[in-house]
């Protein structure tokens, strides 16, 4: 593989793969606060 | 015996004789370095211990980083092994509050955003030259995290341990420097003084405490490659959440992050030597890495104004720059440009939300690129 295809793929799925994947674990922490939501009297626990 | 004193007195000399120029050239940025890191506080528990290193590996004759030699024993031991990176994460994690992240989940995606410098200069790298591993090596600096950067150095390109490691701690310490000239340039005077409300908080414990175990599980099946660095932030974060083991905590967060910050900035001084470091290519590395850290401004800063077009003008576009990492000076960075606009502006929690995601955000980034580059045959 050439240089230029390896910086392109790299570009591509490196910066496409870390966007995905904070996308998701960004789904996930919605789902997260959804299942155990914040009660008041958490508050000073 | 007139023969013997001269012997004597040449052996004093031996020292002064052999020194090269580069190794004044080295000692004179160690000496930079300390300065940097004792008058100017720039991340002086880095700086210091970097710049003496630098010193003491340029005095020739000592042998520091010989086969025995005192260094040398750290360096192996700690660099080349990648433990100290990892022992550091787990203080980092520990002293890290997701809470602002968990708040407000999209500013994850700014994290993201800011790892975009990482890719093109990868990229910029291969069009000056440099080797597959030498490239992702000086694209990590964009990671703007000294652990990602001197994990992936040791264990890909030590050869660039020195220069990459100088050019992220330097440049991080420029941050303040460096970010608010591109936060202006491309924020109109409008979307600057965009004022954000602080939110209901929101985050329950239990959320708190699983968010470290449910990120690790799902980061490590997406790119186990990278593992090592997200499980040990993430093990040092469920610590401190936990409040289980507080003894562990502090230490984490204390003395072991103290310990290990002094050894691995005395390793990485270490590979210093002025013959080694005093190339041309040392100096396109630091202009490289300098291109890392402004392009992640730039590209988080861009993805702001694009999360303010989507929310109608409800998200300030300035806290994308704290989705580079560089934890939490780029958040303090944000907050300070955003009250220089609107003094009513208080940004400092969402912009810790975006460092946060930048922190989570820099780790993702390093363990996709080194599973890419697995699955590639590369490593």
């Amino acid at each position: 593989m050439d240089k230029l295809s390896f910086g392109l793929t790299m570009l591509i799925v490196g910066m496409g793969g870390t966007l995905a994947t904070l996308t998701f674990m960004s789904l996930v922490m919605v789902l997260l606060k959804r299942l155990f939501p914040y009660k008041d009297d958490e508050e000073g626990k | 015996m007139q023969e013997a004193i001269i012997n004597g007195l040449s052996g004093l000399a031996a020292g002064a004789v052999n020194l090269h120029w580069s190794n004044l050239v080295m000692m004179g940025i160690g000496l930079l370095l300390l300065y940097l890191g004792i008058k100017k506080g720039f991340e002086p528990l880095l700086l210091v211990p970097i710049g003496f290193g630098a010193i003491l590996v340029n005095i020739p004759l000592a042998g520091l980083m010989d086969e025995h030699g005192f260094l040398r024993i750290i360096y192996d031991a700690g660099v080349l092994t990648e433990l100290f990176p990892l022992l550091i994460f787990i203080g980092i994690g520990a002293m890290t509050d997701f809470g602002p992240v968990l708040e407000n989940p999209y500013t994850f995606l700014l994290g993201a955003a800011g790892q975009f410098g990482i890719f093109i200069t990868l990229l910029l790298a291969l069009a000056l030259g440099f080797e597959a591993l030498d490239a992702v090596t000086i694209g990590i600096i964009g990671a703007c995290d000294g652990p990602t950067v001197i994990y992936v150095a040791s264990r890909y390109a030590p050869h660039l341990l020195g220069p990459v490691s100088v050019a992220a701690y330097s440049y991080m310490s420029l941050v303040p420097l460096l970010q608010p000239p591109i936060m202006k340039a491309l924020t109109t005077e409008k979307e600057r003084v965009i004022v954000m409300k602080a939110g209901k908080k929101s985050v329950s414990k239990t959320t708190k405490i699983l968010f470290p175990i449910v990120i690790t599980i799902l980061g490590g099946l997406i790119a186990p490659m990278g593992l090592p660095l997200l499980g040990t932030i993430m093990l040092g974060n469920l610590m401190k959440e936990s409040g289980a083991v507080a003894r562990l905590t502090k230490a984490a967060e204390n003395e072991i992050a103290s310990v290990v910050t002094l050894l691995l900035g005395i390793s990485i001084g270490a590979t210093m030597s002025g013959p080694v470091f005093v190339q041309s290519k040392t100096l396109v590395i630091l202009a490289l890495g300098l291109a890392a850290i402004c392009l992640d401004t730039v590209f988080g800063v861009l993805f702001g104004k694009l999360l303010c077009l989507i929310t109608r003008g409800k998200v300030n576009p300035l806290i994308g720059a704290a989705g580079i990492s560089a934890f939490p000076m780029s958040a303090r960075v944000v907050q300070k440009e955003g009250s220089r606009y609107n003094r009513k502006n208080y940004l400092l929690m969402h912009a810790m939300g975006a460092n946060a995601g930048g922190q989570i955000g820099s780790v993702m980034a390093a363990a996709v690129m080194l599973s890419v580059l697995s699955a590639m045959g590369i490593i």
